[in-house]
């Protein structure tokens, strides 16, 4: 490997310069077993969500979360559960919840009564039932079976309404085949992603959706900075063929791909560590969509691209490269072109 | 491009200016901010539920209620009337949507339409408010046309919001933000307030206070048995007396609305108790029941249920009283309060509530900052590890940002959540985005033969492209969070949306100003990333 064009020592720093100038890797040739891979943990993830179905959280599903503790000393769990089935609620839960001591309880509301009414209810009786001890109710949420449809339906509109506009977006600025093949990523990652939510059984709240739509935006940025060369070398090298051009497209964004990947990893993964409790399946569902990203840009959308063809000969004006430049570039395509002859 | 260009370095300089100038604030102690002077005492961030603590409440109309309501008093109205004008009539009722009276005399249907036609008012829009309509078998229905429902629906929502405001108002809780949200809804937002159940006690009642006569024709037992007179209902009361309930004449006399105060006190036995005054109307109306029916009872109705029912010793013309009851100190005060601010015009059911403590939202704030700086420290490390000098580069556009990034949030008092903290961390990671774009373009031209300079500035002018149609994409999951998105949904949409507008220029700007300093000042013969 000859990494170094000046004529200066070696050096471990910046360590951009451990990473290879140019890869040759075959993208395009495993293309075909990562598509079966890919379609496999697609159509898995798809069972799961059906058969099994995603552990909704009260925003969806309707119901109360609180978190009850009785600062001082430890909660009396028993005790709680006692109380609780004895005011007949629906699918009692009570989980012990973080160090202090203290116990989150979840419960639907019984048909026919009113939310609100039936969680003043369950204070009171709490409060009477863990007496002399004080009780603390620190986190309540309350959501009427009416808006917990109402929210479920908008989040998945926006999910749907995100992707159409991305589809417009692509489409507007490159061809339509690449906007089909930066959806058809897309659905690639929300499925699977939904997959993850449900095999390990996160709770699947509002604060998911945000995180699909965050990961839909970012799977989306990976896709374009690939296409963007893409259309690019489409212009530049008018007799290779498309699949030299997206395998040339998608090497020379690799470095680009991988460090901006890491680095989103390593803020998701402090967050997922030190953000507490209530971010950390946020945090988790990101770190996990945006690696299914980074993969579905490289093995998904290009190569639907590939299945479907592009219009040959772009007719938008040709970039502006210098001779030196186009020299090189010239090289490069052949020297690509040598190495798949070779194979 | 990179030519250090003035405007863009005045730009740069001025973003980081701004950018520090509003961030700085957020940074002092809240205990050292106050004592300054107001002109130095910047907008903080706004803080989300979920962070300083308190309650979100939302809020229906029960239009199911409201229409009912307005049938049954539509029905009082044509017994008042028909009663006047001495037509005979059976059978009326309200059905669900219309209320129907049968008109004994088939010689008197013409007038009886006639006069139940004056029931009705036209309406804002053209149209009147109430269509009356002949059936057979000498029937005549009476309904409101569709707009005049949504107007009643629209009015409710909208004195609702006013009374809710005046009672909140009363408990001195800080700030409430009260908003409407969409046709029935309502959305309370209390900062502080920990105690959702006070708050709910002091919006969960209609405070409806009526005064009517009683009906001591029949017995309660009667009445319960359904032998009720059709003027008169039976109905629950709070008074020891009267275990199962007071008959009462369904006509109200005088209600609420003519109250002009309402204050906490105490009976002759020390008792608590209800002083009450009423305008001039309300005063010449109960000066005229109470000389009319001396030796009778009245009752004092509150929502449906019947507080007190007092013999008339005497009339009372002075348009002030006293209502005893059962009531305690507290009840007394808060019912006081709740006749100062008025009836609600329907009942409110709550179908979302949200409450966090405000140590809770202390703990998350800590969290929040924690993983922020444990995030961000990251990020420095390693985009300096990976580009050395162009990676402090990166890492100072980076610092820009994010003061630009808090300082448009405290200007614009968007709310910062929870997890907008969270997008606050991944708008860093994804910002350097644009540095490596930029710096990976430079590697390339760089091998491609370019001097330097040139290979710099090809970098930006070719990443450039890319940026904005990879930064597109960001903004509209950004938009569309924040258009379908409620609560902290839309604080992460609003930290994500804002960040990439401020990482885009940063990485771009800040980097190019940054570069060409140092390309002028030491005339570099290779790129340290090569």
């Amino acid at each position: 490997m000859s990494l170094q064009e000046s004529n200066r020592p070696m050096l471990l720093w910046p360590l951009i310069r451990m990473l290879p100038a140019k890869t040759e890797l075959h993208f395009v040739g495993v293309a075909r077993l990562m598509g079966f891979l890919s379609i496999v943990a697609v159509l898995g993830s798809l069972i799961v969500c059906f058969t099994q179905g995603l552990t909704l959280g009260i925003d969806f599903k309707g119901g109360t979360v609180m978190d009850v503790s009785t600062p001082g000393a430890p909660i009396d769990t028993a005790k709680v559960r006692n109380v609780l089935s004895s005011l007949k609620l629906g699918d009692v839960a009570v989980q012990t919840f973080g160090t202090s001591g203290a116990v989150q309880v979840k419960f639907q509301t019984p048909a026919g009564s009113d939310p609100a009414q039936t969680v003043t209810r369950v204070n009171g009786a709490l409060t009477e039932a863990l007496a002399p001890a004080q009780v603390k109710f620190a986190n309540t949420s309350v959501v009427g079976p009416k808006v917990s449809g109402e929210l479920f339906q908008s989040g998945i509109l926006a999910l749907g309404i995100a992707i159409f506009l991305m589809l417009l977006f692509i489409w507007f600025r490159y061809q339509l085949q690449f906007g089909l093949g930066a959806v058809a990523a897309l659905f690639h990652d929300v499925i699977l992603t939904f997959g993850i939510f449900a095999v390990f059984k996160l709770e699947f709240t509002l604060t998911s959706i945000a995180a699909i739509l965050t990961i839909i935006g970012y799977s989306m940025n990976d896709t374009v900075v690939v296409f963007d060369r893409l259309r690019e070398n489409l212009r530049k090298f008018r007799k290779a063929s498309l699949r030299e051009v997206i395998e040339l497209s998608i090497n020379e964004t690799l470095s680009r791909t991988v460090i901006t990947g890491l680095t989103a990893l390593l803020a998701l993964f402090g967050l997922a560590l030190f953000g507490g409790e209530a971010l950390r399946t946020f945090a988790i569902a990101l770190i996990f969509g945006i690696t299914i990203g980074t993969y579905s840009s490289i093995y998904v959308a290009s190569p639907i691209i590939l299945l479907w063809g592009v219009k040959s000969g772009d007719d938008e004006e040709p970039t502006l490269v210098g001779p030196a430049a186009q020299a090189a570039m010239a090289q490069k395509a052949a020297a690509l072109k040598a190495g798949r002859s070779e194979n | 491009m990179l030519q250090l260009r003035p405007w863009k370095v005045v730009l740069v300089a001025l973003a980081f200016v701004f950018g520090v100038i509003f961030t700085l604030p957020n940074l002092l102690p809240r205990t050292v901010s106050d004592s300054l002077p107001s002109w130095a005492q910047g907008p903080r961030l706004n803080l989300g539920l979920d962070l300083q603590g308190g309650s979100y409440l939302l809020l229906e109309v029960d239009t199911v209620a409201l229409k009912q309501e307005k049938l049954t008093n539509l029905t009082e109205d044509v017994r008042r009337v028909l009663t006047q004008d001495q037509i005979e009539f059976t059978g009326l009722g309200p059905t669900s949507t219309a209320v129907q009276v049968r008109i004994t005399n088939p010689a008197q249907i013409d007038r009886a339409f006639k006069t139940l036609s004056k029931l009705s008012s036209p309406m804002a829009g053209g149209g009147r408010d109430l269509l009356v309509a002949k059936g057979d078998n000498q029937i005549l229905s009476l309904t409101a046309p569709p707009q005049a429902e949504a107007t009643a629906v629209n009015q409710a929502v909208e004195q609702s919001i006013e009374i809710i405001r005046k009672r909140i108002d009363q408990l001195g809780t800080r700030e409430p933000s009260i908003t409407r949200n969409g046709a029935t809804r309502i959305v309370i937002e209390a900062p502080g307030e920990s105690d959702p159940e006070k708050l709910k006690a002091v919006i969960g009642k209609t405070a409806k206070l009526t005064f009517q006569m009683v009906d001591d024709s029949v017995t309660t037992e009667e009445a319960a048995a359904g032998r009720a007179p059709p003027g008169s209902i039976l109905l629950p009361s709070d008074e020891a007396y009267y275990p199962s309930g007071v008959v009462v004449k369904r006509r109200v006399d005088v209600s609420g609305d003519a109250l002009t105060n309402a204050q906490p006190s105490f009976d002759q036995n020390g008792r608590p108790s209800l002083n009450f005054r009423f305008n001039g109307q309300g005063a010449r109306r109960f000066a005229m029941i109470t000389s009319q029916n001396i030796g009778k009872r009245f009752a004092i109705v509150l929502d449906g249920r019947v507080i007190s029912s007092p013999t008339i010793q005497s009339a009372i013309t002075g348009g002030s009283g006293e209502i005893t009851g059962n009531f305690t100190q507290e009840s007394a005060n808060q019912l006081a309060n709740l006749l100062r601010s008025g009836a609600l015009p329907a009942k409110l059911n709550v179908q979302e509530q949200r409450t966090v403590g405000a140590e809770l939202g202390a703990d998350s704030i800590r969290a929040g900052e924690i993983s922020l700086a444990i995030g961000a420290a990251a990020i420095f490390a390693f985009i300096i590890l990976a580009y050395g000098l162009f990676g402090v580069f990166a890492a100072i556009a980076l610092v820009v940002n994010g003061f630009l990034i808090i300082g448009l949030m405290s200007i614009t008092q968007a709310t910062l959540t929870l997890p907008g903290i969270a997008g606050l961390i991944l708008t860093l990671a994804v910002a350097v985005d644009a540095n490596v774009l930029t710096y990976e373009r430079m590697r390339e031209e760089a091998r491609a033969g370019r001097t330097p300079l040139l290979a710099a500035d090809a970098g930006f002018r070719r990443a450039w492209v890319t940026i904005f149609d990879a930064n597109v994409t960001t903004l509209i999951a950004a938009v569309i969070m924040f258009l379908a998105g409620t609560g902290t949904v839309k604080g992460f949409a609003w930290t994500l949306g804002f960040g990439v507008i401020t990482s885009v220029f940063t990485a771009v700007l800040v980097t190019q100003v940054l570069l060409g300093w140092w390309f002028k000042t030491f005339k570099p013969k290779t790129l340290p990333i090569l």
